[in-house]
């Protein structure tokens, strides 16, 4: 067995008496005091996630904007220091590498923070690095070297300048960040989430990363686990890498074109995604909401009445906040229209839904 | 430390049973609701349906996973428990309170399988 990966928290997540689970090769925390407890602390007031297990790869030289915007799908051109994109990483045929944000950071020259899932570390680097060929750019994967946590909640806000006394939170907008200092440690302070409420991440070295934690923790915030972090993304309609996307789930298909910008010169991809937008995806993600109780899981058969398979559920929950049964699934493009009826085969039993919007929860950013 | 109750038979897959004449009152043991988290949903076979021994009969839900519930003993289901249908939460509050099915038995001997409370107080580390 290969020996799990420890984030610069994990003795305090034994301290607390998390119930801990091998995740993306990290020995993380699932929860603390319950995954409904903490789920409801971060929609109704805060928490705090260790995300340190994200990845961070850091790109500079001459060429680092057109490298980036080489292998993103997203704008790069033009951004701003301070400004955060969402987008993905594709492969030739549409297939998508990774999901990340792309942080424009403070520097003269433009250089750049590519923050990755922690399942696909090492996956991207090697893919960063042999698409640089001919790029006069400098990668460096700094991923050891950021710790990461996600403060998340209606009151992070205040929880920020009142218990770690960082003033920059205020004026910061949604998907921008500052690069500060706290208590004389580098501080990315970044007003970003994946839990469909306002919020902040916070990257630092991973003594800071437990002093922030340790400081956030004895006021009483409470220590949120990937369990909830998983439930409240799949409210807020947010793709989980592995699931709504993956090399065979291309952004067409998972309906995150917006992310995409077909009308920039070129990116990995492109192409692929340009066809798949004329002839229309064979498959797209959707939403559905079942009319009774049962949960519909990942992995479990859509089907017509009749029981014709016409897809699978990539993600489902019985959702806390909207106490109804929901699932994200990969359907034929012919049965994705809105209210169309479609029944899912849990255990010994087909439950009837329909297709609903994805984003389930109605999002609280602060804009 | 989970609770293990005095008087009850307990099978390999963490449901217990509680006989009364011959029928089969069947629930699952604290340790197995403390493992689960918050239950937030049971599935649970019709009234009438024929169920076997060490078969799947119906489900729990909590939060993050679904756990087969296996039949300890064959038998017919004489009765659900539609109280959970509204509060699944019961069975994290007191799981031996919180039955789940009554099963007319159709072969007592079968009841040999189980493990008494000392026996499955062990297995758990109880």
């Amino acid at each position: 067995m290969e020996t799990l990966k420890l984030t610069p928290l994990h003795e305090a997540h034994l301290a607390l008496g998390a119930k801990m689970s091998p995740f993306a090769g990290f020995d993380m925390p699932i929860s603390y005091s319950g995954i409904v407890d903490e789920h409801n602390a971060v929609r109704n007031a805060a928490g705090v996630f260790d995300v340190s297990h994200m990845g961070e790869v850091e790109i500079s030289g001459p060429a680092a904007e057109a490298f980036v915007n080489h292998i993103f799908t997203n704008e790069v051109r033009g951004m701003q220091p301070g400004a955060i994109l969402y987008g993905m990483m594709l492969y030739p045929d549409g297939g998508v590498v990774d999901d990340l944000l792309v942080y424009r950071l403070f520097s003269e020259a433009p250089a750049f923070l590519l923050v990755i899932n922690a399942s696909n570390i090492e996956k991207d680097y090697d893919w960063m690095r042999a698409q640089a060929e001919g790029y006069d750019v400098s990668l460096r994967n700094r991923s050891e070297q950021w710790g990461q946590i996600a403060l998340q909640g209606p009151d992070s806000e205040k929880i920020l300048a009142e218990v770690l006394g960082i003033k920059e939170g205020e004026p910061l907008r949604f998907y921008t960040f500052v690069q500060t200092t706290w208590r004389g440690d580098p501080l990315i302070l970044s007003r970003t989430g994946y839990t469909g409420e306002d919020g902040f991440e916070l990257y630092s070295t991973p003594a800071s990363t437990r002093l922030l934690w340790k400081t956030l923790i004895d006021a009483g915030v409470k220590p949120c686990g990937l369990g909830c972090r998983d439930t409240l993304r799949f409210e807020a309609g947010m793709p989980l890498y592995g699931h709504e996307l993956s090399e065979e789930i291309s952004p067409v298909t998972a309906g995150l074109s917006m992310f995409c910008k077909l009308d920039k010169d070129e990116f990995i991809g492109k192409e692929a995604l340009v066809a798949q937008k004329e002839n229309g995806p064979a498959r797209r993600l959707v939403g559905i909401a079942l009319e009774e109780n049962a949960v519909p899981r990942a992995g479990y058969p859509v089907e017509l009445e009749d029981g014709t398979p016409v897809g699978v559920v990539t993600t489902g929950y019985h959702s806390l906040t909207l106490d109804k049964s929901l699932c994200f699934a990969l359907v034929d493009s012919a049965y994705a229209a809105l209210d169309t009826p479609l029944w899912i085969h849990i255990r010994r039993h087909s439950f009837r839904g329909s297709v609903v919007r994805k984003n389930f929860y109605k999002t609280n950013y602060k804009k | 430390m989970s609770i293990v109750k005095e008087g009850l038979m307990y099978s390999e897959s963490h449901e217990w049973v509680r006989m009364d004449g011959d029928v089969a009152i069947i629930g699952v043991s604290d340790f197995a609701q403390s493992e689960m988290g918050d239950i937030t949903y049971v599935d649970m076979p019709d009234e009438g349906d024929a169920i076997e021994q060490g078969e799947d009969f119906g489900a729990l839900e909590s939060v993050k996973a679904s756990s087969e519930l296996y039949a300890p003993v064959s038998g017919t289901v004489i009765a659900c428990n539609t109280e959970l249908e509204d509060a699944p939460e019961l069975i994290n509050k007191d799981p031996y309170a919180a039955w789940i099915i009554k099963v007319q038995v159709s072969d007592k001997a079968q009841l040999a399988a189980l493990m008494s409370a000392a026996a499955y107080a062990q297995k758990v580390g109880a």
